[in-house]
């Protein structure tokens, strides 16, 4: 078989990148389906591996299938049945459980010849409620969706999100586990939880969108695309929920920041805050995008937190029109926002814009209530807002101190020199 | 939970960087190991003189054997180290992430056998 493979080098790259697509298209999809009746995501994902490698193996000879996804499908399934089949007959050994087997595998069989790929329903949005189902880790969810829905390996995954590699394929292990063990349902939750249920699936669908944004310069393998990967997920939940309209406020949100990842590096790969950007550099194509998400779900008049916070981007893009910021609607944007969610991320970008419309000695004393909370003492765009406004208020001693305080938690090297050359700019004490 | 932050560096890099390329980097050092301490994660650390100046010592045939030089000849040297007391390997990740030496060599990060 490998022989052939090496003989025709052209047909072997086609047939990997048909399975490759089928890969990138289908692969939670897939997944989905095949887990969907056992609940048992882990036995799906080895039966589909099985199914790509037969694909592999296969396509060259014989060229991609017209359908690849029944294809797929049909040889897991087999796999699957095989599996189950040898299993019964390990532990009960009974010769008409065999033939009962047998017949099941026929019938299946049967169903499967003249399946297409549009026959396939889409269990992809029920798949991604399990995944993030109240029962499950908070910490895995967003790990466990880009591994059956996108179909990453534990190690890239590990790296994305700061974690070793044996944790983290530990931990989706265990997670899958739990899915089958406690029976977690694959399907849409009942119209009274449907909401905070929801919720946990596009926090976890923007946590991944959060950490490929926070590599500006794209240069991070180690993060690979994960911002690319978050909006397609977003986009294929609010394609398979277009009626929640926190779907497409968290789409929007997305794009908006998407808008301006090119803007935040200078040519030099210096970074560049945003009140420094320039307009022009940012994607007017998927701002304009972000603003009609925006408007159909305001047009339902169901306002939530991701709504809200791509309302605050929507006021920040307003700068390529207006060239200002309306940080007055951003404050108020913010105080509905801290209602929602009285997260203190949300309370330190208040006190930025406080900062702006009331003054620094205000935003400042908003600062003072949140020093408050431990996790202040070591997040750093506590302290690199901090050391802005000790500066501007003329506190050059606590502007320093704060600084360096911001400087030490960084992890991003640009950020980390913008900070060291405002420190330096400090003004002697 | 005590955690030994390893840090391997080019020394070769540092002896052609510019001034203010390591200005910025001893600046970035020193903010980064009172974050720790402020954060009351800081147990101990210290920075080694080059690896050209050590030694190994080892046993052979009953007596001490002594060679110039470190261990193992690697591209990237061990240049020093930070201890840190943390709750789990995760926050021991974060803490190497803002390492400076994570931007221009490789932290190593191992839990300490506890005695």
């Amino acid at each position: 078989m490998s022989g052939e493979a090496e003989a025709h080098p052209s047909a072997d790259a086609a047939a990997r990148r048909a399975a490759e697509a089928a890969a990138r298209q289908s692969y939670g999809k897939l997944v989905a389906l095949l887990a969907a009746r056992t609940g048992d995501i882990a036995r799906a994902e080895d039966a589909l591996s099985l199914a790509f490698a037969a694909a592999l193996a296969e396509w060259p000879k014989s060229g991609p299938p017209e359908t690849p996804d029944a294809w797929l499908l049909a040889v897991a399934r087999r796999r699957l049945i095989d599996e189950t089949r040898s299993r019964q007959v390990r532990s009960l050994a009974g010769d008409h459980l065999r033939l009962l087997a047998q017949e099941i595998e026929d019938a299946m069989q049967d169903a499967m010849e003249d399946v297409t790929d549009a026959d396939i329903p889409d269990r992809r949005l029920a798949l991604m409620f399990a995944c993030a189902h109240p029962a499950m880790e908070a910490r895995i969810r967003a790990p466990l969706i880009l591994q059956t829905i996108l179909g990453f390996d534990a190690a890239a995954i590990a790296s994305a999100f700061l974690v070793s590699p044996a944790t983290m394929s530990q931990r989706l292990v265990r997670a899958k586990a739990k899915i089958a063990a406690a029976k977690i349902p694959f399907r849409l939750p009942d119209t009274p939880e449907l909401a905070g249920r929801l919720d946990a699936v596009l926090e976890a669908i923007y946590s991944t969108f959060a950490l490929g944004w926070a590599d500006a310069s794209g240069g991070d393998a180690r993060l690979g695309n994960m911002a690319g990967e978050g909006i397609w997920l977003g986009e294929l939940v609010a394609a398979l929920m277009p009626n929640e309209p926190e779907t497409l406020g968290l789409l929007a949100l997305m794009l908006h920041a998407q808008a301006r990842r090119p803007a935040r590096r200078s040519e030099a790969g210096d970074y560049v805050p945003l009140a420094a950007q320039d307009p022009a550099q940012w994607d007017a194509a998927l701002i304009d995008r972000a603003e009609a998400l925006l408007y159909r779900a305001g047009a339902m008049g169901r306002p939530g937190r991701y709504q809200l916070e791509a309302a605050v981007q929507s006021v920040h893009a307003a700068r390529r029109i207006s060239g200002k910021t309306d940080w007055l609607a951003i404050e108020h944007l913010y105080d509905a926002l801290w209602i929602v969610t009285a997260s203190p991320v949300v309370a330190l970008n208040r006190a930025a814009a406080l900062a702006q419309t009331r003054g620094p000695a205000q935003a400042l004393a908003a600062l003072d209530d949140l020093a408050q909370d431990a996790r202040m003492a070591a997040y750093q765009p506590y302290w690199a807002a901090r050391a802005d406004l000790c500066a501007r208020s003329g506190n050059i001693v606590a502007a320093v101190a704060a600084y360096q305080r911001a400087i030490g938690l960084e992890s991003d090297p640009a950020v980390r020199r913008f900070l060291q050359a405002q420190q330096a700019r400090l003004p002697p004490a | 939970m005590q955690y030994m932050l390893m840090l391997y560096l080019d020394e070769a890099s540092f002896q052609k960087a510019d001034k203010a390329t390591l200005e910025r980097r001893h600046g970035a050092y020193n903010a980064y190991t009172e974050a720790a301490k402020t954060a009351g994660v800081l147990v101990g650390g210290d920075r080694l003189q080059p690896s050209a100046t050590a030694s190994t010592v080892r046993l052979k045939d009953g007596k001490s054997a002594v060679l110039d030089g470190p261990y193992a000849e690697t591209k990237e040297q061990f240049g020093g180290y930070y201890i840190l007391e943390l709750p789990d390997l995760d926050a021991a990740l974060d803490w190497a992430a803002r390492c400076p030496t994570a931007d221009h060599g490789t932290v190593e990060v191992r839990a300490i056998w506890p005695m």
